[in-house]
């Protein structure tokens, strides 16, 4: 499917199958065209070419208000002068079912959101979570088992994101609703999915279960988005096919890497949990600490090795050490290959590839 | 002498009361960032000291002098709004160049200044650029760069990366402190978002429906918070519900409802009190193996929920109640599956102790 405005390809050439009672996010960067696929697939956006297809049929003839689709949005959008139960049986109401029905859907449904006490408060009585959760009570009383989200929690409070994306989960598998749910948030999406559609400009860079594009991605670009990491140049200086040693500023590392050349360039990448710090020893690059940030359940650290290399490193608090100190010596131990990954340099230059914008 | 002071400030909108007679102070130099849900007062906070909004009640005093009825333009603060609200029509060196010469700085040293904090937010190389045509994340830039060349010693940032994506967040976080504490300035950042709090404040203050919940150095509001509410909003938490049993000596047991005893650190309050038990989640240790802790229980895994550097398990304890576990950077090969069960601990000293809200724990946790 492509989608064209002027000279931008907001979609360009993207496929994409969704199987019955799959969670799906799409991830990507503001801009990325993940908004404009679901507009497409609801039918509010009318694609230039390729087909859309909902249980192997054509919509493309097919009007926005047939295609049975749930929508939810980042702006609720419930209406202001409606209470609560107005709102969710307002899609039943439309098509004329029968008001005993109304009732009975519209109170499966309060119970459903647990917004049963607050079924004649009006949407601005309510908090941005439970207006929230009237929206998507609303698209569930239409009967759709097709859910298209876009950015449903985006305009929540963070720890309400982080506690109501669960109950969107398990709503969802409850009732065996298919939903493709936008978002821009990676660990929204690593948290509920099934599996994670990574975009970026147009495109689709890649699709796997959240552990598989965590731990192992093919992209560098989805290394760099779905969390953070440490990017490191360098040159490959021995090969035996499977496994390579790489010279990063003066300091040699072992990394798996499968096809690299002797003298190609190439990007290692280790995430900071994957840091392991300890006291001036042997072994290891010798670094000093830069700074030191306290996160909670964390202490972040950003380390300066020799050949001015900056590394962030995470280490948990409940390590119960002491931590380290701005100004200490440490080392940095890098020896276990397991966690680190092997990238080529790209081709456009690495700022462009891992771009967020 | 504190650089900011509320004293016994009120502010009402109506009947709705947003701030509460806030007092509070805030040393030169110093980092705050205000944590609170939405309509917790946090953005009223911030106008009353630009001098957006005046105080129905208090006192608000800069450098100890009393500011109430001095205008914003003649406070030395400047207020950076949610939305931008970069000047249009203007070139982004514009932009950034206006503070100084609305306060009559002649033209050459506004540009320079100006210059000089694009640099630092490292988009000199956009000087010429319209607003429109520059991304999210150079907009927060741009009206950053703006503030820091103002001149003005006390910057107000109200959600300064709320319109960013997650993933630009956690990048321009860390930049946008290290750009504070460089240029010297005193900083009151707003934000709903405690793994951004964290990041940038030297100290944190929790606001709740327009009261102070707590305020000091992070680390300690992180560790001691004086608050179910703080605990929860900043970390979060596990919580289970009891009763204080006995004291013998520094030790604490709680006897928590379903027939479980948790040894917690002595507290003042009485025998047979009810309490909240809270435990944070890095603090719960799960194995497989025999644990040495002071208290350790049975547990089942209920579930498993993978968050790219973490995994966060719910495991079900022997008296009914699940309880969250953090557990950082774990190899597949060792993680726990639903249905395993397993040794589940936590020391003493980790298990916080509050008294029984008078409203109940379900209000106490309510953020909306």
């Amino acid at each position: 499917m492509s989608k064209i405005y002027g000279n931008i390809h907001a979609l360009a050439d993207v496929s994409l199958h969704v199987e019955d009672k799959e969670y799906v996010c799409i991830l990507g960067p503001s801009g990325c065209g993940k908004s404009t696929l679901i507009r497409c697939i609801a039918g509010i956006n009318k694609p230039d070419s390729g087909q859309i297809l909902i249980d192997g049929k054509s919509v493309e003839q097919t009007p926005i208000e047939d295609r049975r689709i749930g929508y939810v949005f980042q702006d609720v959008a419930l209406f202001p002068h409606m209470s609560v139960r107005d709102n969710l049986s307002y899609g039943l109401a439309v098509r004329h079912a029968e008001s005993t029905e109304i009732t009975t859907v519209t109170n499966e449904m309060l119970d459903l959101m647990n917004i049963r006490d607050r079924s004649k408060a009006y949407p601005r009585e309510l908090s941005g979570g439970a207006q929230q959760k009237v929206a998507v009570g609303r698209a569930i009383a239409t009967g759709s088992h097709l859910f298209l989200l876009d950015e449903p929690l985006g305009a929540l409070d963070a720890i309400v994101r982080a506690e109501l994306r669960y109950e969107l989960r398990k709503l969802a598998s409850d009732l065996g609703l298919t939903v493709i749910h936008v978002t821009h948030d990676q660990e929204e999406a690593l948290s509920i999915a099934d599996r994670v559609v990574v975009m970026k400009s147009g495109r689709i860079v890649e699709v796997g279960k959240p552990s598989d594009i965590y731990i192992a991605p093919q992209n560098l670009f989805t290394e760099n988005f779905v969390g953070e990491t440490n990017l490191l140049e360098g040159e490959v200086l021995e090969t035996n096919g499977s496994q390579c040693v790489v010279d990063i500023k003066g300091h040699r590392i072992r990394v798996s890497g499968f096809g690299k050349k002797v003298g190609q360039r190439v990007i290692v990448s280790i995430r900071p949990e994957f840091v392991p710090l300890t006291t001036p020893s042997e072994v290891g690059w010798k670094g000093v600490i830069k700074q030191v940030t306290f996160l909670g359940n964390l202490n972040r650290y950003v380390v300066e090795v020799d050949g001015g290399i900056e590394l962030i490193t995470e280490e948990s608090t409940a390590e119960y050490s002491t931590g380290f100190r701005v100004g200490e010596s440490v080392s940095v131990l890098l020896a276990n290959d397991a966690h680190m990954l092997l990238f080529d340099y790209p081709k456009e230059g690495l700022e462009k590839e891992i771009s967020l914008e | 002498m504190p650089r900011v002071s509320f004293a016994n400030v009120t502010k009402n909108f109506g009947k709705v009361v947003a701030l509460d007679e806030v007092s509070f102070d805030v040393s030169d130099g110093q980092y705050l960032c205000v944590l609170g849900p939405t309509g917790s007062g946090k953005t009223t906070l911030l106008k009353l000291l630009a001098g957006l909004l005046k105080p129905d009640e208090g006192t608000i005093y800069f450098d100890g002098k009393p500011v109430n009825n001095v205008n914003a333009q003649d406070r030395n603060a400047v207020y950076v709004p949610q939305q931008y609200a970069l000047f249009p029509h203007l070139t982004v060196l514009q932009n950034v160049a206006f503070g100084p010469l609305a306060r009559g700085k002649p033209a050459s040293i506004a540009l320079e200044t100006a210059s000089k904090a694009l640099d630092l937010v490292r988009l000199s190389w956009r000087a010429q650029a319209l607003p429109n045509e520059l991304s999210g994340g150079m907009q927060q830039r741009v009206a950053l760069a703006r503030g820091l060349a103002s001149g003005a010693g006390l910057l107000l940032l109200d959600e300064p990366l709320g319109a960013l994506d997650a993933r630009l967040r956690l990048d321009l976080r860390h930049k946008l402190r290290d750009l504070v504490k460089q240029s010297g300035f005193t900083a009151i950042h707003v934000t709903h978002d405690q793994d951004e709090a964290m990041s940038v404040g030297d100290e944190i203050m929790v606001l709740r429906n327009g009261r102070i919940q707590d305020y000091g150095p992070q680390r300690r509001v992180y560790r001691r918070p004086a608050s179910i509410f703080v605990a929860n909003m900043i970390g979060g938490a596990s919580f289970l519900e009891g009763m204080v049993d006995t004291t013998v000596g520094e030790t604490a047991l709680i006897s928590v409802r379903g027939g479980l005893t948790v040894q917690a650190p002595s507290t003042t309050l009485t025998l047979t009190a009810p309490v909240i038990l809270a435990l944070r989640k890095e603090r719960i240790r799960i194995s497989r193996d025999r644990l040495e802790m002071e208290n350790v229980f049975k547990g089942e895994i209920r579930g498993v929920r993978f968050l790219g550097n973490s995994k966060e398990y719910l495991i079900r304890i022997p008296n009914g109640d699940i309880i969250a576990s953090r557990q950082f950077a774990e190899s597949e090969d060792d993680a726990f599956k639903v249905g395993e069960e397993v040794q589940v601990g936590f020391l003493e000293g980790d298990a916080m102790v509050f008294e029984y809200p008078a409203k109940g724990l379900r209000n106490e946790l309510e953020v909306g």
